[in-house]
């Protein structure tokens, strides 16, 4: 609470607050990054709905293992559960169950990426190279971005889990868990959308 | 508890002197006053390049530059100029004034604001490297394909797909870091309608650049993989489609020049009151207006591709939206007038310059809404106007506007006054220069003249103004060594400011020059738009607003800080994971070129790796508490 000589003065708030100021500015900011996640993602999807259909003589939509993909996306869809568990583990500051979820989640994603990797190999084995045409190129190039997300989402989920393990797991520091967890859920949803989209319209 | 803060209330005493605490600085002033720097170094650099450029094209058939060496310079020139000069010299008046405008001690992430800068020049020397090391990018700032793509014996494109995206990064990362400022880190009681304008156009220009750049940083890859990887993003033959290049790079592009200018009606937007002496004509269709350029400025992009076959529909859609532009921006410049029609008008220096910037900008507004017209746009294309036109916004315009709030704020970083003589002589010889550079050009390109060709045959009648054109761009140069003298000379021994030489308006006026490291002794409470004024001024019987006597002056209402100030502790990190990054981005111009630029890939990565962590694992503040 900040008073002002002349009595008593809340700070205005545009946004919805939940306690301490700076973890409102750190959400703010999360927030707008992912925005422009957002477009970074969006514009790899119009790439990739602008070439579904030049192949240039290579392979198309017909090489997807949609059972194959719809059990990774399972994975990584129960990835975001477990980080919703982390956080409230957190948020009740039991930090031991904390860090078993926020190991669960980071072993969910660990398998996603391992599934993408047997995904792409599978693919350039049946003639599908990011060389191949300009749908390989969009598809390589859009998918190995979000994977990239997820790798960089395991990264920080580790140093959550180092930080944890050594007490050091506090406000003081920009990186908490409920920003990762922001963070894991956008790249979840992103990848609804790509799966959608890529993987099951085939429009 | 209430308390007068020394250093020893900040926790730590930061050290003010030598190198190392440049680099590990967080300070958002210092920050500030490092990305000035840079860009006027980076403003010769691009100015040496506009310089030679303008020497080859003096007389018909030149001979100072081969076509190749001219390809290399007036890419380099656009993309010196854009993102080296005038982003870096927004960001240095953003960094230093938005946080003591709302009345804040620093940005919301002082690390990132850090990083921001270093990766900003690590990227611009990566850049420019590229003159000695393999040479630079010559496919124009726009970096069209296919032609950016298909010649892959040279890294020159590299350089460009690469430089710019990190350039995006750093930019991205300011961005965020204003917006969560400007949100949630105003003085009590500024709400959105009461902070000044300069602060509400950061936040639009801060939207623009997080929702374009990362268009154009897709694009950028695909190019990086279509050169490096052999994707077929731009390959015609392969069913891939150029024209989206050109979507891809608009979309940001265009919202990029918005973002050039924006800031600069800010600043103007703060400067004609000061001078006026009365307050902003009509303060919320200034903010709005501005919100709505930065909305429509995402929906135009498609006017620079009108020579691309689109289509009459999308033609004339794009060309709707754009002609739709002209309205807020003519809301803004009869704002303008209106500010200082009956004002008492004190033609300083910064006056003058937010005057010409008016001129100016009206000009090349006006010749803008010509390239609405699509059959016109049709003849202008490519031609030497469009190089007029572009020059009075981004010159005439943004960098008038940048200039003029050097003279106007430079006694608040330095505690001195810039001479005002010499001020004056810098004026009237940059005006005088910039037109006889510029003006000629819309004669030129409606005559025909291509733009990025290296040199023209005689008796095209092209000689007489471009002459004329080469000799004022020389005018230019002779008015930013007045510049250069006129900083030299203050900073040694210029007029002693004050607090508030100008009789401000704005917050940071209240506090001292050079401002303290925590800007505000107390955080001051809010209660009006332009606060400081209603402060300093009383209404006499008439009603006319008199000044008070500094005795009378009330202090303002200031908040109660329970736990003292706590002021984030210098770091090396953001340096180190911003010059791991260049040296990764380094290795991936250079990776079709075997091993060496994958080893120079992986020492960069490992660098970045140790800053980042090292970053996240570090406190904020340390010792203290």
């Amino acid at each position: 609470m900040t008073t002002t000589t002349d009595g008593v003065f809340e700070r205005q708030d545009d946004f919805e607050s939940t306690g301490d100021p700076i973890h409102r500015t750190r959400k703010t900011a999360m927030w707008v990054w992912l925005g422009s996640e957002a477009f970074f993602f969006g514009a790899m999807i119009s790439t990739f709905l602008l070439y579904r259909h030049a192949t240039n003589g290579g392979p198309g939509a017909e090489i997807f293992n949609i059972p194959f993909t719809s059990a990774s996306s399972f994975v990584l869809l129960m990835s975001s559960l477990t980080m919703v568990l982390a956080d409230h583990a957190f948020q009740r500051s039991d930090q031991r169950q904390g860090r078993i979820w926020l190991i669960g989640t980071a072993l969910l994603g660990l398998t996603f990426i391992a599934g993408q990797i047997f995904e792409f190999s599978e693919f350039v084995h049946e003639g599908l190279k990011i060389s191949t045409s300009p749908f390989g190129s969009s598809f390589y190039m859009l998918t190995g971005f979000h994977g990239l997300h997820v790798a960089g989402g395991v990264l920080m989920l580790t140093m959550l889990i180092a930080f944890s393990l050594r007490g050091r797991l506090s406000s003081d520091h920009g990186m908490n868990v409920e920003l990762v967890a922001l963070y894991w859920h956008f790249v979840d949803i992103v990848w609804i959308v790509i799966f959608t989209v890529v993987y099951l319209l085939q429009i | 508890m209430t308390m007068t803060a020394s250093n020893e209330d900040l926790g730590y005493t930061p050290s003010t002197k030598g190198l190392w605490s440049w680099i590990t600085t967080i300070d958002h002033k210092r920050i500030g006053i490092l990305y000035a720097v840079s860009s006027l170094v980076f403003f010769i650099v691009g100015g040496l390049e506009a310089l030679l450029i303008r020497t080859q094209l003096a007389t018909p058939n030149g001979t100072v530059l081969s076509a190749d060496a001219y390809n290399q310079l007036f890419t380099m020139h656009g993309l010196t100029m854009v993102f080296a000069v005038v982003m870096p010299i927004a960001a240095a008046f953003q960094n230093y004034f938005v946080p003591l405008m709302v009345g804040a001690r620093d940005v919301a992430f002082p690390r990132l604001n850090a990083f921001a800068y270093w990766l900003f020049l690590m990227s611009v020397i990566l850049l420019t490297s590229s003159f000695f090391l393999g040479g630079s990018p010559d496919g124009a700032w726009t970096g069209y394909a296919p032609l950016s793509t298909e010649i892959q014996e040279y890294v020159r494109m590299d350089y460009y797909s690469i430089g710019a995206q990190l350039l995006g990064i750093a930019s991205l990362a300011s961005s965020v870091n204003f917006v969560a400022t400007i949100f949630t880190m105003r003085a009590p009681g500024m709400t959105l309608m009461r902070v000044p304008v300069f602060v509400c156009m950061t936040v639009v220009t801060s939207f623009l650049l997080i929702f374009s750049l990362p268009v154009i940083g897709v694009g950028l890859w695909q190019i990086f993989f279509d050169r490096n990887f052999g994707a077929l993003f731009y390959e015609a033959q392969a069913a891939g489609d150029p024209l989206l290049w050109q979507h891809l790079f608009w979309i940001f592009g265009h919202p990029e020049v918005y973002v050039l200018i924006l800031p600069a009606m800010g600043i103007v937007s703060e400067i004609l009151p000061v001078f006026s002496r009365k307050p902003l004509f009509g303060y919320s269709f200034v903010v709005f207006s501005g919100i709505a350029i930065g909305f429509l400025g995402f929906g135009v992009w498609a006017h620079h591709m009108f020579t691309a076959g689109m289509g009459p529909v999308a033609e004339a859609g794009f060309g709707l939206a754009t002609m739709l532009i002209a309205i807020p921006t003519g809301v803004k410049i009869f704002n303008w007038i209106g500010t200082m029609w009956g004002g008492r008008i004190t033609f300083a220096t910064p006056m003058l310059f937010s005057i010409g910037f008016i001129a100016m900008f009206v000009i090349g507004g006006l010749s803008g809404v010509t390239h609405a017209i699509i059959p016109a746009d049709t003849q202008q294309h490519d031609s030497y106007y469009v190089v007029a036109h572009f020059h009075y916004v981004l010159f005439g315009g943004a960098v008038f506007g940048y200039v003029a709030a050097a003279y106007y704020w430079f006694p608040k970083w330095t505690g001195k006054m810039l001479s005002e003589t010499i001020g004056k002589w810098h004026f009237w010889l940059m005006f005088a220069g910039f037109n006889l550079t510029f003006a000629p050009q819309h004669i030129l390109g409606l005559d025909g003249m291509p733009r990025r060709t290296y040199r023209y045959g005689e008796g095209m009648g092209w000689d007489v103004w471009n002459m004329m054109s080469t000799i004022g761009s020389y005018l230019i140069a002779i008015s930013f060594l007045f510049f250069i003298w006129n900083v030299i000379v203050s900073y040694r021994k210029g007029k002693v400011a004050g607090n508030d030489p100008w009789d401000g308006r704005t917050l940071e006026w209240t506090t001292t020059s050079p401002p303290p490291v925590h800007n505000f002794d107390q955080i001051p409470v809010v209660h009006h738009l332009d606060d400081f004024w209603y402060r300093k001024y009383g209404v006499d019987e008439e009603g006319r607003s008199v000044k008070l006597p500094p005795e009378l002056v009330p202090p303002p209402d200031v908040v109660v800080e329970e736990h003292g100030i706590h002021m984030p502790s210098p770091s090396f990190y953001p340096i180190v994971s911003a010059i791991g990054i260049a040296i990764l981005g380094a290795g991936l111009v250079f990776i079709s070129s075997g091993p060496i630029g994958i080893a120079i890939l992986a020492v960069g990565a490992v660098i970045a790796l140790w800053g980042l962590v090292g970053w996240a694992a570090e406190p904020v503040t340390r010792g203290g508490h």
